[in-house]
């Protein structure tokens, strides 16, 4: 017994976690981290320490202004939660990181070159229903809840911060300026108890002790603004996601993929049927009535006669070509006529056996008429059989249809008989492709779909 | 043009949502002296038309409005259901045993036509079936009889090749001499072939002419239904 099983191998997921290898000398550093650890010069006057200034400062009125939008939004809530819509505002607290993620991960690029990609998954389906409760289910839109939380709050600690921290710096570099525009208020600068600074040289010399606290909090600033960052990236792109949500969304893109080519061929049939072929039609029509009105035997009644049958040739070909591109008949009614259409065109007799309650959904039909089209090509192909079964049943919840011919067997999912092409189309709708072919024959193709 | 096949006018109502192709098909029935008293061009008009104008024949297409289908065929099974001597003659885009065997299985089949659209471009035969399905006879587009000659089944296996020719041409309501001018075969070897093969399908001889295309009708009831 020899099973193909559709298998979905997968490259691992993109490393795009921060931890590339530390820079060297010379190398542009990617982080604020990377950053620090330069040789001081290099880092002092870089732009480093003005990002991550920046950086802190953007992210503290960003935090302020966050805090007092949540505020609005969950007093009017609260306000209103006797009436439907209060309830309704209280529900879009969460959603709110939707808004500031976006931010984030811009302002992020300031002291973090490694982009986060944004994490949402577009709703399946269309309305505004479909993707409030998409991004309510996500992890993605709690994450970045809690990030918008975060800022709400360190916002407030990063401008206590930086007002202590600007105005030590601020003093102690303007010290002599402060003395010299007040140089009579007797008191000068109260720099402490019992220390105050009254002359002008006197307050030169804190100017040193400025620049030094200038450069510590330029390291400070910068180690800060890493810190947040890191916690942004933490909360925004989360571990990598596991492989296990990668693959099941690869296999929805996939049937999404899938569903969206068969849509179009439905469009492409219709396009056809509607223009191309009655216009044909009426074309031979037109021919047709032309021919009765020439003598035959006259160079017009020729030349009319050979636009008549080259245009129902043209009719001919373009009819297969359309029931190539989408059987109609599957769409009117259903499987097991579509099926028997097709074995009725088969090179070899097939005889069909399907009885089906019911009508299947429309991918689950597609898939298996697409298997058993396949399958019976193949026979009349490579098995030289001289006839063929097609059955179809449902049974437990699966569609189990089965091609059976008396062939010569051997047949190879290896050997670009469609049949990888198969269970690739078969594993989008969860089904299972069997083939067993011993050399000698029979051959049997087994297609399980759940339906 | 089949010289027995000398038509009396008919009062047509033609079905069909091409505007292009309902106006070819109006000059081409016009021309063979037929009326179109009717031209409509979705299942729910065809139903109305019908009932108001009470024609002798019905020409429709199945795919057409309101869900672009199988609406045309739907209609002409219940107009068949409601009025057994309507005779209506359906147009398929494509070959289904299906729709063949569903309008076949109306009032046993007479006066029901079901041909692939291509062959209305030639006009001779198209109008020749008209005539055929108008007059109460049975023509099945001669596809859907190669097909069905193609699939396994016991009574058509038994067929020699020559025999289910003769059975297809017998399909698309010909008269013996026609067959035997298309096989170029004698009018007796023919009828030869029609008792044999009128026999080997379990069918009684009769000399009712309708009752030859009953070997098709049965056997399409039969794979139709599968």
């Amino acid at each position: 017994m020899t099973g193909i099983e559709p298998t979905l191998t997968l490259p691992g997921p993109p490393a795009t976690s921060p931890n590339l290898p530390v820079s060297g000398r010379g190398e542009r550093p990617r982080t604020a981290w990377q950053a620090l650890i330069r040789p001081p010069g290099r880092f002092l006057f870089s732009s480093w320490p003005w990002r991550a200034l920046v950086y802190v400062v953007s992210g503290s009125v960003l935090g302020f202004v966050i805090a007092m939008a949540l505020f609005v939004i969950a007093v009017t809530g609260a306000v209103l939660s006797v009436f439907l819509v209060g309830l309704v505002v209280l529900a879009m607290i969460p959603l709110t990181g939707l808004i500031v993620a976006p931010i984030e991960r811009w302002r992020l690029r300031l002291v973090d070159d490694v982009p986060v990609v944004d994490p949402h998954v577009p709703p399946t389906r269309p309305g505004p229903w479909a993707w409030f409760t998409q991004r309510y289910r996500e992890v993605a839109t709690w994450r970045e809840f809690g990030a918008t939380l975060l800022l709400a709050v360190l916002g407030i600690a990063d401008m206590l911060g930086l007002m202590i921290a600007g105005s030590f710096v601020g003093i102690l570099l303007g010290a002599p300026l402060i003395v010299w525009l007040d140089p009579d208020s007797g008191s000068g600068l109260q720099m402490g108890p019992g220390w105050s600074v009254d002359t002008v040289v006197e307050a030169w010399s804190l100017v040193p002790i400025g620049l030094l606290l200038l450069v510590v909090f330029a390291y400070l600033i910068t180690a800060w603004a890493a810190g947040r960052a890191q916690l942004t990236r933490l909360l925004l792109a989360g571990r990598e996601v596991e492989p296990g949500e990668r693959v099941v969304a690869l296999t929805r893109s996939r049937a999404r993929l899938v569903d969206a080519f068969q849509a179009e061929r439905r469009r492409i049939e219709r396009d056809l049927h509607d223009g191309a072929q009655q216009r044909l039609v009426a074309l031979t029509v037109e021919l047709g009535l032309a021919r009765l009105d020439l003598p035959p035997d006259s160079d017009a009644g020729r030349r009319v006669t050979s636009a008549h049958e080259q245009a129902k040739l043209a009719l001919g070909e373009l009819r297969e070509l359309i029931r190539g591109v989408h059987p109609q008949l599957l769409t009117d009614r259903g499987l097991a006529p579509a099926v028997a259409d097709v074995a009725g065109r088969a090179s070899v007799p097939v005889s069909v056996e399907i009885a089906l309650p019911r009508r299947l959904p429309r991918e689950v039909e597609a898939a298996a008429y697409f298997v058993v089209t396949e399958a019976l090509t193949n026979v009349d192909r490579h098995s030289q059989a001289t006839e063929a079964t097609v059955r179809g049943r449902i049974d437990d919840g699966r569609l189990i249809v089965e091609v059976i011919d008396d062939g010569v067997g051997g047949a190879d999912a290896g050997r670009g008989t469609g049949l990888v092409g198969l269970a690739d189309r078969v594993s989008v709708v969860d089904g299972v492709l069997t083939l067993v072919s011993p050399i000698g024959g029979p051959t049997l193709l087994r297609v399980e779909i759940p339906c | 043009m089949d010289p027995e096949s000398k038509s009396a006018v008919l009062r047509i109502v033609l079905a069909e949502d091409s505007v292009l192709l309902r106006e070819g098909l109006v000059a081409l029935l016009t021309r063979y002296g037929h009326e179109v008293v009717a031209a409509v061009g979705d299942a729910p008009a065809l139903d109305a038309a019908v009932e108001r104008t009470d024609p002798d024949l019905v020409v429709t297409d199945v795919r057409m409005p309101p869900t672009h289908t199988d609406d045309g065929l739907r209609v002409a099974v219940t107009l068949r259901s409601r009025r057994p001597n309507l005779p209506v003659l359906v147009l398929s885009q494509y070959v289904e045993q299906t729709y063949a065997a569903e309008l076949l299985d109306t009032a046993d089949g007479a006066g029901v036509g079901y041909l692939l659209k291509d062959r209305v471009g030639d006009v001779d035969d198209f109008a020749d079936a008209v005539a055929r399905v108008a007059g109460g006879g049975t023509v099945v587009d001669q596809e859907v009889i190669r097909q069905l000659l193609r699939r396994r089944s016991d009574p058509l296996d038994r067929l020699t090749s020559r025999e289910a020719e003769v059975l297809a041409l017998m399909a698309e309501g010909r008269s013996n001499a026609a067959i035997a001018r298309a096989l170029v075969v004698t009018e007796a070897a023919v009828t030869k072939h029609i008792g044999n093969i009128l026999a080997k399908l379990d069918l009684p001889l009769d000399a009712d002419d309708h009752r030859r295309v009953l070997a098709v009708v049965t056997y399409l009831r039969r794979s139709g239904s599968d």
